[in-house]
């Protein structure tokens, strides 16, 4: 297998795009990312999306795109993997390369939710649990978070400790050009805002958003930012059966893979990006990368580890509290964040003398997780 | 030239407004459905005995006395309303007759969502002003439906006010100076045949419609006359809600204090085609000579009209009987059930 490198990054602004179509989304972020790249040619593109389908009555996007760039006869895939499908596009793609098959891969995650109603949204989200056991009942995605937050609060925290999650994220995101929500929340705001699905307040849960975000990978030449680890794993979708509702086995699967691949340990990871759709799942996702034991995520995040000049930043940019989440491109907006920190590109939201990144998205309740290494090479 | 102006100037010589006197509060609305929105305080409701005609009714006849004129030189009266009462036969030709303007008149209801009385206003305009008309009648008039447990039953309310256009004069209470509409088709909020209640685009209806729309027409108007913000007294922009007129005003360069007298939605809710109207009515309650006014409509579609009016020395004496407010302030409270048999969502 080759080493494989991020050659370039494209980012567009989360926000409510009225007068655009996800076409023109995706091919603003990708034009950004091959520009970024300074490539000739993409030989490759992976689309990663989630919603198209409900939300633009759109298939086959993969050939949809890649007339969008203008590039007929290009190969295309698109991935789907509920709000993983980011980071499994990415680890595809990183395959891609690796394999010796493609030589300048494009992976671009686009997601455009404002075209439908927030209860359609809702829908989507929810069709990500399984139909036949759990979204038949009625319950929302938000419902099944507010059950293990529940659980979680009864054994472990406090919900203001779970809620600082959603702070921090916001504290990071000011400045942040492409985020949805770059300003800071206080811990009252959050914890008075109505409950989404007791007892996860409406300020714990990311947004509704459209965005895009493209990444170009390339084979290593040993220099820039190379990707040290790529992993994938599922879980049972329905969180009845698995044997500790709190325990996220996909996420430490995946990560365990992952660091092994990468040849890291946890005490080398300098910057990590969580899967904060809900401020519980932010939690999970500290956990289960192994930077905190369980039932101890919340207290690096309560007492400033977490924070941009903490021993450990996560989420620097923002999250998907206030960077925003667009399902199928938060993947990769979590992998651009990551890559242009360890580029030395981050601007105001820099982090000293960081390494090696690690980004966990996540999908369903963690029942589909894919975790990216990131390492800077010099 | 974008803007609208008239080839002999046109001024109002008269107005009228009201609302009912049934409130709704929106902790009512959330007692009932466990919500927690409250986007205006709350909002009226109408009598049992009460429709978009019989409001445009009490507003006109208000408008006819205060204009001083004998209503059968009225030439024209077109009722702006989205809650007719008849699918197929006209309101306006209902309130011609009951305040004695039939039957040379010509009389026509406007459809435009909220903007359908100030679009009658435009037309009026241009009938005085080309002078086909001594005198023209727009009214803007709703009993706005909110499906139950939707965002739009806190704020859809009842209300309405009535505008008679004469040729400026000594006699006008103000002049039009000049206006502008900007129309595209936006298609944010939509009741089709024969279906109760209007569905509506969400988070759609702000920045790309409302926003959009009264920012397009307020801008144009602005730079076509070449005023600023501080060259008004007052301003008015509807109110589908407390917030969007406060943002809009901010959006355009003025402040909470030029547009409080006309910001009625925190205490009646959008009273839809009427919005506009009666808040410039309760602007005009108490404005006094000299003071320019800046008026900006929004109906979903999606349009705006832009209107620059200035206050003339004749309405010192031409705004007797009670004013707006007293219709506000004069209130009584109706239960969620009390409200459902009011607005017939419930029958025998």
């Amino acid at each position: 297998m080759r080493n494989v490198k991020v050659a370039g990054v494209g980012l567009i602004k989360v926000t409510e795009y009225w007068d655009r179509s996800i076409q023109s989304l995706f091919a603003e972020a990708s034009l950004k990312a091959i520009k970024d790249a300074g490539v000739e040619n993409i030989d490759k593109v992976y689309v990663s999306n989630m919603s198209a389908a409900l939300m633009q009555e759109q298939l086959n996007l993969a050939a949809v795109m890649t007339d969008t760039l203008g590039k007929p006869g290009l190969p295309g895939t698109r991935i789907e993997a509920g709000s993983a499908s980011g980071g499994i596009a990415f680890h595809e793609a990183v395959q891609s390369v690796a394999s010796g098959y493609s030589d300048a891969v494009l992976v671009t995650g686009v997601e455009k939710m404002s075209d439908i109603l927030p209860e359609v949204v809702t829908t989507s989200l929810t069709m990500t649990e399984e139909q036949e056991y759990t979204s038949y009942t009625g319950v929302t995605k938000a419902g099944v978070a507010a059950m293990i937050h529940r659980l979680y609060m009864s054994l472990y925290a406090s919900p203001e400790d779970i809620c600082m999650m959603a702070v921090k994220s916001h504290e990071h995101a000011v400045g942040c050009k492409h985020a949805q929500y770059p300003f800071k929340m206080s811990i009252e705001r959050a914890m008075s805002s109505p409950m989404e699905a007791d007892p996860i307040h409406m300020m714990e849960c990311s947004g509704i958003g459209d965005g895009a975000a493209a990444i170009v990978l390339v084979p290593s030449d040993g220099d820039g930012v190379e990707v040290a680890g790529t992993a994938v794993s599922t879980d049972y979708t329905n969180i009845a059966l698995r044997p500790d509702p709190l325990e996220m086995n996909a996420i430490k699967t995946a990560s365990e893979n992952a660091y092994r691949m990468a040849n890291v340990k946890v005490s080398d990871i300098d910057l990590a990006e969580v899967h904060d759709d809900f401020t519980i799942n932010g939690i999970f996702g500290i956990e289960g990368l192994g930077l905190a034991k369980t039932g101890e995520g919340t207290k690096l995040v309560t007492n400033g580890d977490t924070d941009k000049d903490g021993k450990l930043p996560i989420n620097t940019f923002g999250g998907l509290k206030a960077r925003g989440n667009p399902i199928g491109a938060t993947g990769i907006y979590q992998l651009s964040e990551i890559a242009l920190q360890l580029q030395g590109k981050a601007g105001d939201h820099q982090v000293n003398n960081a390494e090696v990144g690690v980004a966990l998205n996540s999908g369903g309740m963690a029942s589909v997780c894919a975790v990216n290494v990131l390492r800077r090479l010099r | 030239m974008i803007s609208l102006r008239t080839g002999r100037l046109v001024g109002i010589i008269g107005y009228g407004a009201y609302v009912p006197m049934y409130r709704l509060q929106a902790s009512e609305i959330n007692r009932v459905w466990g919500g927690f929105g409250a986007p205006v305080e709350e909002k009226s409701v109408v009598a049992l005995d009460e429709d978009a005609v019989t409001i445009s009714v009490e507003a006109a006849k208000q408008a006819v006395k205060r204009a001083k004129i004998n209503p059968v030189e009225i030439g024209a009266v077109y009722v702006g309303t989205e809650s007719k009462p008849y699918a197929v036969k006209p309101s306006g030709t209902i309130v011609a007759e009951a305040i004695g303007a039939t039957p040379n008149v010509s009389t026509a209801d406007y459809e435009f969502a909220c903007k359908a009385g100030t679009e009658a206003m435009q037309t009026c305009i241009a009938l005085v002003g080309s002078g086909m008309c001594r005198y023209a009648m727009a009214i803007g008039a709703d009993t706005a439906q909110g499906k139950p447990n939707d965002a739009l039953e806190f704020t859809a309310a009842c209300g309405g006010a009535a505008y008679i256009f004469g040729e400026r004069s000594a006699d006008t209470i103000a002049f039009i100076e000049a206006s502008h509409s900007f129309v595209t088709d936006t298609p944010d909020f939509w009741r089709r045949a024969k279906e109760m209640y209007p569905r509506h685009g969400n988070r759609f209806t702000g920045e790309p419609a409302y926003f959009k729309h009264i920012d397009g027409a307020g801008k144009a108007l602005l730079k076509e006359t070449g005023y600023k913000p501080e060259d008004f007294k007052w301003a008015v922009f509807h109110q589908p809600n407390a917030k969007f007129p406060i943002n809009a005003a901010r959006m355009l360069g003025f402040s909470m204090d030029q547009i409080k007298p006309g910001l009625l939605s925190p205490k009646i809710g959008n009273t839809y085609a009427g919005s506009t109207l009666v808040g410039l009515a309760a602007t005009l309650d108490v404005a006094q000579p000299g003071d320019r006014i800046f008026a900006v409509s929004y109906g979903s579609g999606s349009g705006s009209d832009a209107f620059i009016l200035t206050v003339q020395d004749a309405i010192m004496d031409k705004r007797g009987g009670p004013k707006l407010s007293s219709f506000i302030e004069h209130k009584k409270y109706v239960d969620y059930a009390t409200y459902l048999r009011h607005r017939g969502q419930i029958v025998q």
